[in-house]
């Protein structure tokens, strides 16, 4: 037996059964997470398509302005609003719709939709509110719970499958949401907002002398105009604010339901299966239903060979300088061998801490996806690969 | 491994202020560390800075987590220095405010109270004017017989996607303060990373998406009259087909009568499955041998020095670096 077949067996994690998980009508919102770079449109795409395929109205909700990807489903490009992907093979009343998130579209509608049409008029047209609709970091993740919210009310779909933003850590879609709300309902926004309820009067008094030190840093470095800018805002924002709050913490708990499963998405690198770790632990502690990790890009051995057996001949057949071809289709199989070897090493450390993950590996396509064909061959490879790679 | 399309250039070697950035996933924070172990040679004195509380650095090189002070990391070939600097947005706004304001004092007050965090999303473009400060203080740091504190820095910046938003002070300004101190400092940061002592050098793979994002950065660089440095084209691995058979494998054509005949040379008596396993091994091989090359094409278009760093199956640590290191300066890195 060779080295790799010995790896695979003495460690199994247990398997992710990806059907079973989109067939049951139970699921209603797949949440895919995990580091940049590793596949998680890809395999929101993919998934969504298996599970169109297998007869769920199906949306994907992306967040990547991924043109690539709205070519691949045969869209000229993705909106803001689902689009249906036209596919004729849906058996069962299948469908599948694809968005992207346009985060300042859907800020703009929040406010267009709850305040009136003077405050909404104000807010849209205040500088402090065209930054933070565009530029602040966690507005992104913000508005994908907000789109998400939006999904789940409107009832039309057995099946949303999330892409997350494509953070710096994975951690901040979970965290976003709620420092976003922090900020805009906090202490200091209130204090800012505080001269023209209080009448202006003994605002010094009110706060003491940390207020007036923080708005002497803070209008020295941002500038008075902001500052003033932000306090408009505020005001005109304030009827809202409950309402967003609300919002966000209804979403929250839609992610904390049991409708909701999570797919942390890795590779089998050593940085993004730690960001893996770390999005496993986290959702343990906000209770968030798991269903399992997915290792994209993995490179499981073919050809049952040792790898010392496969380099002794090829070193035989440079000693005897014949069939140069052989010769380099062994080593590429010792290569192979080892980066499967190092894939499941990292894995094992990985399974190791969180023994009870349900773990999928998906191989590695020798190319990229370009089309339906190609994400069909993804959703194929996430439901029957080996749990290990 | 191939030559690479060209070495290192006397205008990058006069650089003081290197950027890595790179697509997620591309080993961008690996070879800013090669970077700064291969610059730090001879006695010279590298700074290597991160920016985004990843604790990449600490990550690669296998230490603790690195506190907000610049520490060293590593001894470079010939008795050079490597030292590291995790630079953050809150520690630098207190040490701004210290400096001009006196209120370093206030700086607990101030973080309880969340101030930075407000005045970063008040004007987003704060935290980077902040970041880019302290690099830019770093890079032109005097001792005291009037030289350089570092030879150079090497900052492994935000990812391709995000670096010109990072690098444009110009426009991050744009919100922020007409007037004041950190207004002159940030033309500063500006006249920096505008000059010739200043490169953004790409990490890529030899994959579409990564080579994509590296041609896209280049020309938003341009755009923004920044200037990229070199491709460092990560995790190349070696070529074992000969070219003919590479071609023909990719298409399916795998003489098996050959292998099973060149297998039995070798002493190998293998069954009817293990070969067909290996040709299938070797098809896939042959296959993104050719998307591999398709990449190397594409990468040669904006006609940027082109550094090569092999892939590592047994995966990077200190040693590895070093290496790297080596590898980079055999491409004329100095």
């Amino acid at each position: 037996m060779s080295d790799a077949a010995d790896n695979r067996r003495r460690r199994r994690p247990p398997g992710l059964a990806i059907d079973s998980l989109i067939d049951d009508p139970g699921t209603s919102v797949l949440v895919c997470c995990g580091s940049g770079g590793v596949g998680k449109t890809t395999t929101a795409a993919a998934l969504g398509l298996r599970a169109a395929g297998r007869g769920r109205r199906t949306v994907v909700l992306t967040i990547d302005p991924a043109r690539r990807l709205a070519q691949s489903l045969g869209l000229k490009e993705l909106s803001n609003q689902p689009k249906r992907v036209s596919i004729t093979e849906f058996d069962g009343g299948g469908e599948l719709h694809a968005m992207m998130l346009d985060m300042r579209r859907t800020f703009d509608d929040m406010v267009l939709t709850h305040a009136g049409k003077e405050r909404a008029a104000a807010i849209l047209s205040n500088p402090f509110y065209q930054t933070i609709s565009t530029s602040f970091s966690g507005t992104q993740e913000y508005m994908a719970m907000e789109k998400l919210g939006q999904l789940t009310q409107d009832g039309s779909w057995d099946l949303i499958i999330v892409d997350t933003p494509p953070s710096r850590s994975a951690l901040d879609f979970l965290d976003a949401p709620q420092r976003l709300s922090t900020v805009l309902d906090g202490k200091i926004i209130r204090l800012l907002s505080a001269p023209a309820r209080a009448g202006g009067r003994g605002l010094r008094r009110l706060v003491g002398a940390g207020f007036s030190l923080f708005s002497k840093a803070v209008s020295t470095v941002v500038g008075g105009q902001l500052l003033a800018d932000a306090s408009a805002f505020v005001q005109a924002f304030d009827s809202m604010f409950g309402g967003f709050r609300e919002r966000a913490e209804h979403t929250y708990r839609t992610l904390r339901s049991p409708g909701t499963a999570f797919l942390v998405i890795a590779t089998p690198e050593p940085d993004a299966l730690r960001e893996a770790s770390y999005f496993v632990d986290r959702l343990a502690g906000e209770q968030m239903p798991l269903a399992g990790l997915v290792v994209n890009r993995t490179h499981p051995i073919i050809a049952d060979l040792p790898a010392t057996t496969s380099l002794a001949a090829a070193d035989e057949l440079a000693q005897r300088s014949s069939n140069p071809l052989t010769e380099a289709i062994l080593r590429l199989h010792a290569d192979r061998v080892a980066l499967a070897e190092r894939e499941l090493r990292l894995l094992s450390r990985f399974t190791k801490s969180h023994p009870e993950v349900a773990v999928v590996g998906v191989p590695a396509l020798p190319d990229d996806v370009h089309d339906l064909s190609g994400l069909q061959e993804i959703g194929h490879r996430l439901a029957s690969a080996e749990p290990s790679g | 491994m191939r030559a690479s399309t060209g070495e290192w250039t006397e205008q990058l070697a006069r650089v003081r202020l290197h950027v890595v950035t790179g697509k997620g996933g591309t080993g961008k924070t690996t070879v800013a560390a090669a970077l700064a172990l291969a610059l730090a040679n001879e006695g010279r004195r590298v700074l290597l800075v991160e920016v985004e509380d990843r604790q990449g650095i600490a990550g690669v090189f296998g230490t603790p987590p690195l506190p907000y002070s610049e520490e060293h990391l590593a001894t470079g070939p010939g008795g050079g220095e490597v030292l590291a600097l995790a630079i953050d947005a809150e520690a630098a706004l207190l040490d701004y405010l210290a400096m001009f304001y006196n209120l370093g004092f206030a700086g607990r007050t101030l973080r309880k109270m969340g101030a930075v965090e407000f005045a970063t999303t008040l004007a987003p473009g704060l935290r980077d004017v902040l970041l880019t400060g302290k690099i830019k203080e770093c890079v032109g740091r005097i001792d005291e017989r009037g030289r350089h504190v570092y030879d150079s820095v090497v900052l492994d910046a935000p990812p391709t996607g995000r670096v010109v938003k990072f690098l444009d002070v110009t426009r991050a300004m744009a919100d922020l303060a007409k007037v004041g101190p950190i207004r002159s400092q940030s033309e500063g940061v500006v006249r920096l990373l505008h000059s010739g002592d200043t490169a953004v050098h790409l990490v890529s793979l030899l994959e579409e998406l990564p080579v994509r994002e590296t041609l896209e950065a280049v020309a938003e660089l341009d755009a923004a009259d920044l200037r990229p440095g070199a491709v460092l084209v990560n995790r190349v691995r070696p070529t074992r087909l000969p070219h003919r058979s590479a071609t023909a494998a990719a298409a399916g054509r795998v003489d098996t009568g050959r292998i099973r005949a060149g297998l039995e040379t070798a002493g190998l008596n293998l069954d009817a499955t293990t070969i067909e396993d290996l040709v299938t091994e070797t098809i896939e091989h042959a296959i993104s041998v050719q998307s591999e090359t398709r990449a190397r094409v594409a990468l040669q278009q904006p006609d940027l020095p082109t550094l090569e760093l092999p892939e590592f199956t047994q995966g990077i640590d200190r040693a590895r670096l070093f290496e790297f290191a080596g590898t980079l300066r055999d491409q004329g890195v100095r």
